[in-house]
Parts: structure tokens; C-alpha cells; sequence
């Protein structure tokens, strides 16, 4: 099949970036659309132009690393599908697909597709975890957990820190990605001792490194690739609301 | 041959550990402020090494090449991480899971490190536990587990398909937390380009940072390595597409030895090859043959579709072949019996490279329901590549290059042979022998960081309290970082017409080829050849666009591409030293009248340990004799 790429192409982060176009012949179904950029990258090396510059790991929607804005839509048009797993098959012989970087104001492009995602580690490092040193922990199986809340546990744990949830938002905000952090962290009875802190520490850092502020547009979840679920948004007020209420 | 001392402690097996920690000397908590250590790679090993030598008070400095460390390929891992909890009351022991290793190893590796691995492996899940890991529990809000990789005791601890994602996330929040103390200085987007050793020892490390291209500066007292496997030298693989073997190769080149190179699993069930230009094979778990049946059809090249060809013209060569253990023999069986399938021309596929793995008798034994409950979740990620269901159609699979046992060779304090510098996880050798079992490398790669090398690292710290800060302006680090410079420069000016990603395809078809299920000699021979023709073109012919002071992607591959160049020719000596079969190592030349491999104990029981002599000469083999008192050596069958 045939496709016509618009992409967004921009040296680093000083410079302003633009749109150029390409077209790819032979592009087969199966690809998926990360290979559909590495044979046009090797086409554009052989040519002696600079490729595309974007992030990948894993390659089986596992790592996060991937997050391209295509059409629109962070990691494309398919629901709970990241950007390495979306495949050409779902695209139109023919078509025009406009392919850009997360537009955030907290993820600083630094090149072409490749952003900078700091902030979420920085978030994390203000609180996103429960302090336990090793050694120090008793038997696994001493202090038993509703399957419900291991499970509700699992779910949100699940979120691989991509930032689509970020691109999705008109106000930018960070607020599924730390909601799923405190959710998941308060399904544990050794989670619950630092509660109040870890709210507090982790909005404040949201807030100071420039993410926006929730307003419900639910746009964070319908692009989420695993599902997170804004019902963790409402958790993390509640957490949040009680926490400043013993200050 | 002196060279090598495993250093494994004296005494019953079951007390080696415990008297050597009681050994082992401690630095005091004033001192360890004092000292620095780097930590190169934030998988499971590296993470869960440098968060606990922060909590410990050390000053760490952590390197991965990913824009955070809780990308590392250890997010990957889906099946799961044993334990000896005895949980399910079936008489597991710690006793029971070192042996299965051992003999899942096919014996070849050592018996200290194993059972040690084995001993910690309790600890590990309990931390997981508490920093908020949720394994999977049962109604009564107990963990559950399952039992992986034929084994008789269900040990393996898991979180539904991605318990590396679940493992890495709560050891990324340790991690996350001692940065927040100050303990840990993180350095995300940075690639280790080489060791600087200095007076005998490691002193720290240069590193590209991928951002500015910048090369950089490091020393420390001591330098951890946890920079995982080299299976994607096959260029087609399981692992994360940027996974590689220059640290290793780098530390080897340095002094390092490098042991059992050759030892690489090939994991039977993954999605095939669908076209030229893929990059990754993605895995389907090893649980799905539990149900599915495999086979192809009998007529060579048969151009029907798989669901038109008879009961009759079906070949379902496992169970003919092996009609005791059918479609559950273990891996390395497996992949070499579809790689026979499919050479002999009876291959499916537009590629002919696939067999069929097909569910159609057990949804029509056990029902869809059942099917969906099981693999669900395999069935659809299996969907979403290829575009087929398999409640449909049969899967279709092949092998794929997926875990490297051989690594960095390290004594049982888990150092190499360069004093002061560590390898831990995936990137060392020293506990799965010549095949690695199910679940174990998640235990092993956390049992090294949290429960062994802190204890290990104290007793060669102990020695340098009195050593200041480690400068950077030595003449060492200065012709380190020259080198450094001078290839990449070396790299860049070449010009020619071929890009890395296709020299990649290339040697790892050679690789594939010659050093993959099944080895030869006069194959084995003529990919050494190969191997320096290739090496002769890259240098001549590779072509990088851009400059070497910004992101080039580029760049970074092609510098992994020209170590990988010589470490798989590491590979392919130590294959041809080693004419036995042993685990994943199958040479030809040694098989049993019905195809199966052999073992030689007489002439191999032994860790085939590499050292570096110099561009262009052969390597110098050093053997590390493996003594067997606790286990008896026996051999496998599956007939
Ligand atoms: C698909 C798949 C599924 C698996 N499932 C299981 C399972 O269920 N159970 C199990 O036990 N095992 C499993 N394994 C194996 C297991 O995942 C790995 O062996 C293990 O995670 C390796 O961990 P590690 O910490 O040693 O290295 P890795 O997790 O590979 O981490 C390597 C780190 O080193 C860094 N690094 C590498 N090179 C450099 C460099 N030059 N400079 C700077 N940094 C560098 C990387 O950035 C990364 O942070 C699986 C493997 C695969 C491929
Ligand atoms: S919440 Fe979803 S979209 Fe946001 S970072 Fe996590 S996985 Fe990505
Ligand atoms: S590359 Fe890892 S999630 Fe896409």
C-alpha cells in the first residue's frame, strides 16, 4: 500500500520545528507503524538525509518508550493500542497521516518525535512509592490482601508512563498518571502510613513542573493504551481533600 | 589456568552462604558516604543493586540508556518469578529449586551460586511484596501460584502476562526513592562506551550522552555492570530492539572474561517472521502448548489453507517424534524440532519459516470459554500483529533468539576477573548453565541486587575507605575517553552506502544461521569467516548520517553493530571449542542415534571462560572446572 506521511520534523529543542512530507511505495499491511518509519529512515539514511527521530524500546507496548501524536490522536486512531503496536493494516491505501510529537508544555520536544518525559520520573520521586528498605520487609503472605484491591492494584500499576494521557488533555495535565500511582499504592496496608504525604508531595510536583489542571474532559482516558480508569482521578480528590483536611 | 578463582566458599552446600556472609568483611555507615559506586543499567539487577546500596548509604551514580530507567527490558518479562515459599504446601524447598535449575542447566553451571540463588529467592518476593507488587492473590487475599516450565511444584510467582512490568515498577519506585534522598544520582539517555581501569581496577566509566552526543566522565570506587543479554546480536529476537552487548564486550575488551558465549536459549513459540522489514519477534508464552498442538502439513510446500488439509496430511511431529512428552518437551527440543521441520521444506507461511500451533481439538474439547479464560489476552496480542484469530485459524510460530546464559564470567562474589568491577543479572553467567529454566531470571537478576552484591561489594570496599575520590584527569581517562572519540570519529567519517540496521540483518542471519539452534564445525568454521568479511565491509562501507554532537540514532546502532560484530565471533569460537551437546548448545557432531543431544561430562564439565587477547587473534580459553558433590549428572530423554 501507499501512504503519504506529514511529519513533524525539528532539529532540537531550540530550534522551531516544521512539517515535511514523504511518501513510502511499498508499505506492507502487516508492518507495524514504527517499521513503517524505520524503512523510511533507511531510505532517508541511504539518501543522506537525517531520519526521524523517535523512541522505542520494547516494541510490544510494554515499555512506554513509543508515543507519537498520529492524526490527532496520541499513539493513533486504535483503542488501548500503543504507537509500536498499531499496525498499517488500519490505515487507508492512499492515505495522509500527520505525524507529530506529545505537545506539552512539560515535555520539551528534543528532537523530531522525541520528547523529554522527566517530569513523570520527578513525579514519581516526590513520594510514588512506599518506604521499604530491603531486608526489611516480613513474609509475602503476613498481611493478606483482598483480591479486589490486589487486582485494582494491578490495573492501575499498569500504566508504562508513556504521557499519552498528557497529549490527550486540552489543559495538558498529568492527573490520570498520578491518580493511577496514588490508587494503586493505596490498595496496600503498608501503602496507607505515607498516604497524606504522597498526595500532597506528588500534586504539589505536578503543579511546579507546569502540567495543567484537570478539568474532566475524560480525553486522558479515552486515549490511555492500558485502560487506566478516571475513576482513579476521583480517588486520588478524595485522597487528596482528606490529606489537607489533617494539615 | 590460575586465573581463575570461583572463590566458593567451603563447607555444606547449605551453609556456604551463611559462612561467607559471616566473612565478609562490612564498611561503616560514616565510611560509605564516602565511597562511589556506578551502576550501569536499571532492569531488575541494576534497579534493585543501586537502590539498596542508597539505602545502605553509598553514593551511587545509575546509567541507562532509555530516557527513564523504568523502561528497562525487564518490563518485558510476562510468565513470572519463582520462589522457594513452599506456599502451595507441595514439598518445594529451597533444596528442590536448586536442583531443578541445575538440571534444567543441564550441568553446567555451579552449584554454589545456584543454591544461593535459591536461598534468596524467598527474600526477593517478599520485598516485591511490600513495595506494592501485586502478584497474583486468591479469594482469601493470599498470593496464588502457578507451576511453570515442567516442573513437578507450583513456585512461580506471577502478575497476570507482565510480571516484569509489575516487578520493575515497584523496584523503579526504590529506585525513585533513594534519587529523592540524594542517595542516587540517576543518568537517564546515556550509553557506556567504555571501562577505565586504572592500577588493576575499575574506576569508572565514559559514557556518550544520547542527547547532546557529549562523551562524558565518570569514576567511581567500584563499577556495577547489569546491562542484561546480547540475544538481539541475531538481529531478529524477543528483546527490546535496543538491547546490546557493548558493555560487556567493552569490559571484556578491558580485561574481563567472558564466559560460555555460546550459550543462548532459543524459545520455541513466537510469532513468526511476516515480513522484511520487521524488526522484533514477539513472544507467546511457553504455557500455550499446554492446549495447543503442533504441526505441519505432510505434502511439502501444500498450498491449501491450514483448516482445508485433512486430519491425515497433517505431520504433528512432536508427538511422533516424541511420543512421551508430545507437544511439552522442553524449549531447546522444541525449536530445534520446527527449525528441522522447516529446513526440510515443510515449513508454512508466506516465508515457509512457521509451523502451525493449532487450538482447534481443545476449543472443541474444552470449549472457547476455556481457551479465552487461559490465553484470552495471548490470543488477542497475537490478533493485533497479525491480523488473524487464532480461535479461527492456527497460530502460526517459530523459535527466537531470547536469553543469553552466557555473560561476563564473575566469581561467587559475583566480580569478574578485573578487580572492583561487578556483573550482575542477565549480563553475567554464572547461574543457568547451559539452558535457563522458566520464572528463574527474574529471581536471579533481583537476588543479585538486593540480597548478594550489597554484601559482596562491602568485602572489596572495606579495602578502600582510606582511597579519595577517584579524579578524572588520570592519563587513563583521558586516552579511555581518546579511544572513545577516536571510533566514534572513525565511525562517522566512513561514508560509504549501507546503513548499521542492514550490517545488523546481516550478521545476525550468519549468526542465525551458524550459531543458532544447531551448530556444526564446518559451519561453525565458515562463519568465522564470514564474520571477518562482514567486520571488513561494515568498516568500509557503513554509512551514519547526521553528526556524532546530536541524537543520532544512527550512531548508536552502529556502534552496538561493531561490537556486536566480534562478540558473535567470541560466540562461534567458543561453540566450535565446546563438541558437546549440552541444554541449548546443540552440536551436531554429538547426538544420539534418534537425534537427541549429548552431553560429554569426561570432556566438558566445564565453564569455557574467554580471555581478550588483542584485535584480530584468537581469544585465550580458560576453564573453570565445575565439581558436581550434591547432585548426580544424568541424563535427559523426552522419548
Ligand atoms: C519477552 C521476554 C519475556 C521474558 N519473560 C521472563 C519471565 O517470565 N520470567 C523470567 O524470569 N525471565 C523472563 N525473561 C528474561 C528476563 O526478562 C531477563 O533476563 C531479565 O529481565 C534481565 O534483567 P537485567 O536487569 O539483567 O537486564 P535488563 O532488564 O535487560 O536491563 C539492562 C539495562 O542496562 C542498560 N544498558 C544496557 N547496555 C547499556 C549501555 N551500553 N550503556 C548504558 N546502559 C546500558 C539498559 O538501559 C537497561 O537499563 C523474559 C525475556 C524476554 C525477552
Ligand atoms: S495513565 Fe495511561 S496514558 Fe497516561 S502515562 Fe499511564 S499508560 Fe500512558
Ligand atoms: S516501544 Fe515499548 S511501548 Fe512501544
Amino acid at each position: 500500500m501507499k501512504v503519504k506521511l506529514r511529519i513533524w520534523r525539528q532539529k532540537n529543542s531550540q530550534s522551531k520545528g516544521k512539517f515535511e512530507v514523504y511518501e513510502l511505495n511499498d508499505v506492507a499491511p502487516d508492518m507495524s507503524f514504527l517499521e513503517m518509519l524505520d524503512s523510511l529512515n533507511q531510505r532517508l539514511v541511504k539518501e543522506g538525509k537525517s531520519p526521524v527521530a523517535f523512541d522505542h524500546d520494547c516494541r510490544e507496548g510494554i515499555c512506554g518508550s513509543c508515543g507519537i501524536y498520529i492524526n490527532g490522536r496520541p499513539h493513533g486512531n486504535d483503542h488501548r493500542t500503543t504507537t509500536c503496536e498499531l499496525r498499517m493494516r488500519r490505515f487507508k491505501d492512499g492515505e495522509t497521516i500527520t505525524v507529530e510529537p506529545w505537545r506539552a508544555a512539560a515535555f520539551p520536544v528534543v528532537k523530531d518525535l522525541v520528547v523529554d518525559r522527566s517530569a513523570f520520573d520527578k513525579i514519581i520521586q516526590a513520594g510514588g512509592y512506599i518506604s521499604v528498605n530491603a531486608g526489611a520487609a516480613q513474609d509475602a503472605n503476613s498481611i493478606p490482601v483482598p483480591k479486589h484491591n490486589a487486582d485494582v492494584a494491578f490495573d492501575t500499576a499498569s500504566c508504562i508512563g508513556c504521557g499519552a494521557c498528557v497529549a490527550a488533555c486540552k489543559n495538558a495535565s498529568a492527573m490520570l498518571f498520578v491518580a493511577a500511582k496514588i490508587t494503586h499504592l493505596a490498595q496496600f496496608p503498608q501503602g496507607r502510613v505515607e498516604a497524606p504525604e504522597r498526595v500532597k508531595r506528588m500534586v504539589a510536583k505536578m503543579d511546579e513542573l507546569g502540567f495543567g489542571s484537570c478539568t474532566n474532559t475524560r480525553a486522558c482516558e479515552a486515549e490511555c493504551p492500558k485502560g487506566i480508569s478516571i475513576s482513579t482521578i476521583a480517588k486520588l480528590n478524595r485522597e487528596y481533600i482528606t490529606a489537607k483536611l489533617k494539615d | 589456568m590460575t586465573k581463575l578463582n570461583a572463590k566458593i566458599p567451603e563447607g555444606p552446600l547449605a551453609d556456604k552462604w551463611t559462612n561467607h556472609k559471616a566473612k565478609l568483611r562490612l564498611v561503616n555507615p560514616a565510611n560509605r558516604r564516602k565511597l562511589d559506586i556506578i551502576v550501569v543499567g536499571t532492569g531488575l539487577a541494576g534497579s534493585s543493586a543501586a537502590s539498596t546500596l542508597g539505602e545502605l548509604g553509598y553514593n551511587v551514580k545509575v546509567f541507562c540508556y532509555q530516557d527513564s530507567p523504568r523502561r528497562a527490558h525487564s518490563v518485558a518479562a510476562q510468565g513470572g518469578i519463582n520462589a522457594a515459599k513452599n506456599y502451595k504446601n507441595d514439598n518445594d524447598s529451597v533444596y528442590r529449586l536448586f536442583y531443578d535449575m541445575i538440571k534444567g542447566g543441564d550441568f553446567r553451571a555451579r552449584e554454589a551460586n545456584v543454591y544461593r540463588a535459591a536461598e534468596v529467592s524467598n527474600l526477593v518476593i517478599d520485598h516485591y511484596t511490600a513495595l506494592g507488587v501485586p502478584f497474583a492473590r486468591d479469594y482469601g487475599g493470599l498470593i496464588e501460584n502457578r507451576s511453570f516450565g515442567g516442573v513437578q511444584v507450583s513456585r512461580t510467582f506471577y502478575a497476570k502476562g507482565q510480571t516484569g512490568q509489575q516487578c520493575l515498577i515497584g523496584a523503579y519506585s526504590a529506585l525513585s526513592r533513594q534519587i529523592d534522598k540524594g542517595t542516587v544520582t540517576m543518568y537517564p539517555r546515556r550509553e557506556m562506551m567504555d571501562l577505565v581501569v586504572i592500577d588493576g581496577k575499575a574506576r569508572g566509566i565514559i559514557v556518550r550522552n544520547l542527547i547532546t552526543g557529549e562523551i562524558e566522565r565518570h569514576s567511581a570506587h567500584a563499577v556495577v555492570l547489569a546491562t542484561g543479554g546480547y540475544g538481539t546480536i541475531y538481529y531478529l529476537s524477543t528483546l527490546a530492539l535496543n538491547s546490546n552487548g557493548s558493555a560487556a564486550w567493552r569490559a571484556h575488551k578491558r580485561g574481563a572474561l567472558f564466559a560460555n558465549p555460546s550459550f543462548v536459549q532459543i524459545h520455541p513459540t513466537s510469532i513468526p517472521v511476516l515480513n522484511d522489514h520487521q524488526c522484533k519477534l514477539t513472544l507467546m508464552s511457553e504455557s500455550l502448548r499446554n492446549d495447543g498442538r503442533v504441526w505441519v502439513p505432510k505434502q511439502k510446500g501444500d498450498p491449501r489453507k491450514p483448516n482445508e488439509i485433512p486430519e491425515d496430511e497433517r505431520d504433528y511431529y512432536l508427538e511422533r517424534r516424541y511420543p512421551a512428552f508430545g507437544n511439552l518437551v522442553p524449549r531447546d527440543v522444541a525449536s530445534r524440532a520446527a527449525k528441522e521441520r522447516c529446513d526440510a521444506g515443510y515449513g508454512v507461511g508466506p516465508t515457509g519459516l512457521s509451523v502451525y500451533l493449532d487450538f482447534r481439538d481443545a476449543i472443541q474439547k474444552k470449549g472457547r470459554k476455556y481457551i479465552e479464560e487461559n490465553y484470552g489476552n495471548l490470543f488477542e496480542m497475537y490478533e493485533k500483529i497479525t491480523g488473524e484469530s487464532p480461535y479461527e485459524v492456527p497460530m502460526r510460530i517459530y523459535p527466537a533468539g531470547h536469553y543469553t546464559m552466557g555473560g561476563l564470567w564473575v566469581d561467587y562474589n559475583l566480580m569478574t576477573t578485573i578487580p572492583g568491577l561487578y556483573a550482575i543479572g542477565e549480563a553475567n553467567f554464572s547461574d543457568h548453565g547451559a539452558n535457563r529454566l522458566g520464572a528463574s531470571s527474574l529471581m536471579q537478576t533481583s537476588g543479585d541486587g538486593y540480597f548478594i552484591l550489597p554484601y559482596t561489594i562491602a568485602d572489596y570496599l572495606a579495602d578502600e575507605i582510606k582511597t579519595p575520590k577517584i579524579p578524572t584527569s588520570t592519563p587513563e581517562f583521558d586516552s579511555a575517553e581518546k579511544e572513545v572519540k577516536d571510533r566514534i570519529q572513525r565511525l562517522m567519517s566512513i561514508n560509504g552506502t549501507e546503513t548499521a540496521t542492514s550490517f545488523h540483518k546481516r550478521l545476525g542471519k550468519i549468526m542465525w544461521d551458524y550459531c543458532g539452534m544447531v551448530r556444526n564445525e564446518e559451519g561453525l568454521k565458515k562463519a568465522l569467516g564470514l564474520l571477518d568479511e562482514l567486520k571488513v565491509e561494515f568498516w568500509n562501507n557503513l554509512k551514519i548520517p547526521d553528526t556524532a554532537g546530536e541524537l543520532n540514532q544512527e550512531l548508536e546502532k552502529a556502534s552496538r553493530v561493531a561490537d556486536f560484530l566480534e562478540l558473535g565471533k567470541l560466540m562461534v569460537y567458543d561453540a566450535l571449542n565446546r563438541r558437546e551437546s549440552c541444554g541449548a548448545h546443540f552440536r551436531e557432531e554429538s547426538q544420539t542415534e534418534t537425534g537427541e543431544a549429548k552431553r560429554d561430562d569426561e570432556n566438558y564439565s566445564y565453564v569455557a571462560a574467554w580471555e581478550f587477547a588483542g584485535d584480530g587473534n584468537e581469544p585465550i580459553l580458560h576453564k573453570e572446572e565445575l565439581k558436581f558433590e550434591y547432585v548426580k549428572l544424568q541424563e535427559r530423554s523426552y522419548k
